[in-house]
């Protein structure tokens, strides 16, 4: 049933040589020397000619992605200019919070598109499904820094009972940890939750017109056994694969909330390396988003053959 | 005239959109004060009649910045998709109607670009271009490419095989002018539409550059700037925070909702 699966994973391979020429080229859109800027204010000519050493820049083009290349693969992503880590280290580091935040987000997202998306759908033309509708545009529009800006000023400039930032790991203190991330994640989570919403609608609606619902209030089932059992069963695979892909959202998504709630994770990491000139961890950290993304994908696609009888040969 | 009254969303859309136009066109002679004049008996003033939406850190008026900094956006917004249309139509076209290894190749670049998340990519890119709006519309537009190519080329793949394809190609009509002429005008309304919803991340996009300081940069007026310089003076100043947002807000809201509607009209089977 997965015989697919060998030619997806051999399909990863061209898409992800050319992520990484892409990442590697940004170099050139560098004006002037990039050694000298990539060095940033220190002008000292032993770091420059230690950044030209490690970037082979003295070598031909197509040699120094070879160089650049292999070291990727060997796990070796670079060093930051700016902190002197490596740039693995620093990713491995920031990783586990933005995890955290988008795990919290994706709980959100479902807790409120799905239902949202089946109550507009059975109560379709209703207020219930104008105010989902409502609720979805509402989430597509908002910028969600700015979401965020407005849950900082009510609940914690007015109200005072969140944290306006700051972030503390789940394993030291679970009560802090949560109230440090229960307003970014619902940021995060929001827009989200539109899409998955108007996913799950559409879905049910189809659904809702099948043979087998008609079949199903024939025989006499109650209608809320016929929407939970019957037609939510079918409407909601592909919901959950739209619903992966919707992860590449939630980590461009990510940087944006994390700078408005100071939470140190990945997001935080390429911003202030894009501040701090930090080039290695910028193309570090857009290497490793792509990747992650591009696995994400074809999980997503495993998991639709997997819930879909139909395709389970 | 009748199809807009059947879609009031669609109607409302349009007006937001027809006063935000006209007033970021108009911003010099509509914006009651200079959007760059600071004054410092003026500082953080809450909304008031001579200052309807207050001023800011440095007593500017932050109406007429907030009317300046819808010129930034929409033509950022513009520019970006345009940038994004010029390239990834032709492009797709070609791929689509040319096929064979041109098609393999502009494919797989596509799917590379759409394997980085969007905003990470127009991030790294504004990143290694440089801060400002300029960089900040072409990463974006470059961003957006991708979905212009991949539309073009499946509705390019769609008509190829259509009878009046077939037709024209029958009469000796050269392939550069079948797509120019024949094929072009057939894909142009999903393009219209995909354009305007495009807008509408695109606005997002720059908001979120801005907010990040690699878009539009101080003392020039953005949405995206304002709600950043917004955020350090929650407390002492909300409003600061609350008309920049609804200014992109209802900007992208107005998009989504004209978009939504012209892909309803244009859509023959509704």
């Amino acid at each position: 049933m997965l015989n697919f699966l060998p030619r997806r994973l051999l399909q990863l391979i061209p898409t992800l040589f050319l992520v990484s020429v892409m990442i590697f080229l940004l170099q050139q859109l560098l004006p002037g020397d990039p050694a000298l800027v990539m060095a940033g204010e220190e002008k000292d000519a032993e770091v420059i000619e230690q950044i030209r050493r490690q970037y082979r820049l003295d070598q031909p083009l197509p040699m120094q992605y070879l160089y650049w290349i292999s070291g990727v693969l060997q796990g070796d992503l670079g060093e930051s200019m700016r902190i002197k880590q490596p740039v693995a280290s620093l990713i491995a580091d920031k990783l586990p919070v933005t995890l955290q935040l988008a795990t919290m987000a994706m709980a959100f997202a479902l807790l409120i598109g799905i239902p949202a998306g089946i109550l507009s759908a059975v109560k379709k033309g209703t207020v219930w499904d104008s105010a989902a509708n409502v609720f979805a545009l509402w989430g597509l529009s908002t910028p969600n820094f700015w979401l965020g800006i407005l849950l900082i000023f009510l609940f914690s400039v007015q109200l005072g009972w969140l944290p306006a930032s700051g972030w503390v790991s789940p394993f030291e203190d679970l009560g802090q940890s949560l109230a440090t991330t229960v307003m970014p994640a619902f940021v995060l989570g929001n827009a989200i939750a539109a899409v998955l919403m108007r996913h799950m609608r559409s879905a049910m609606l189809q659904a809702m017109s099948a043979d087998y619902v008609r079949t199903a209030r024939a025989k006499g089932l109650r209608e809320r056994a016929v929407v939970l059992r019957h037609a939510l069963r079918n409407a909601l695979t592909p919901v959950i694969t739209l619903g992966a892909l919707e992860f590449g959202t939630l980590l461009s998504g990510a940087v944006l909330t994390e700078q408005v709630f100071s939470i140190p994770g990945f997001g935080k990491l390429i911003v202030d390396a894009v501040f701090n000139r930090d080039y290695a961890v910028v193309q570090g950290v857009v290497l490793v988003t792509a990747t992650v993304y591009v696995i994400l994908n074809l999980l997503a696609d495993v998991l639709y053959v997997l819930v879909n009888p139909r395709l389970r040969g | 005239m009748s199809r807009w009254r059947q879609r009031p969303a669609a109607l409302f859309g349009a007006i937001v959109l027809a006063v935000v136009v006209l007033l970021s066109v108009f911003a010099p002679w509509v914006a009651p004060y200079d959007p760059l004049a600071t004054s410092w008996s003026l500082v953080r003033k809450a909304p008031s009649l001579a200052h309807w939406f207050g001023t800011d850190e440095v007593g500017r008026d932050l109406l007429s910045r907030v009317i300046w900094g819808g010129r930034a956006s929409l033509s950022a917004g513009v520019i970006a998709v345009a940038i994004a249309v010029c390239a990834g139509v032709p492009l797709g076209m070609l791929a689509g109607y040319a096929g064979g290894w041109f098609d393999v190749v502009v494919g797989r670049l596509t799917d590379a670009m759409l394997a980085v998340p969007f905003l990470i990519l127009a991030i790294a890119l504004a990143a290694f271009l440089g801060p400002s709006l300029g960089n900040a519309m072409i990463a974006i537009g470059i961003t957006a490419t991708p979905i212009f190519v991949r539309l073009a080329r499946g509705q390019v793949l769609a008509a190829r095989n259509e009878d009046w394809v077939e037709a024209a190609r029958a009469v000796g009509n050269p392939p550069g002018r079948i797509l120019l002429r024949h094929i072009f005008p057939n894909i142009l309304p999903p393009v219209m539409v995909q354009a305007t919803l495009a807008i509408a991340s695109a606005i997002i996009a720059e908001a979120s550059l801005s907010f990040l300081g690699l878009g539009q940069q101080p003392p020039a007026p953005s949405w995206g700037s304002m709600l950043n310089t917004a955020q350090r003076f929650l407390t002492q100043a909300p409003w600061m925070a609350i008309f920049p947002g609804i200014a992109i807000f209802l900007t992208v809201l107005a998009f989504n909702l004209f978009g939504d509607g012209l892909r309803d009209a244009l859509d023959p089977k509704r």
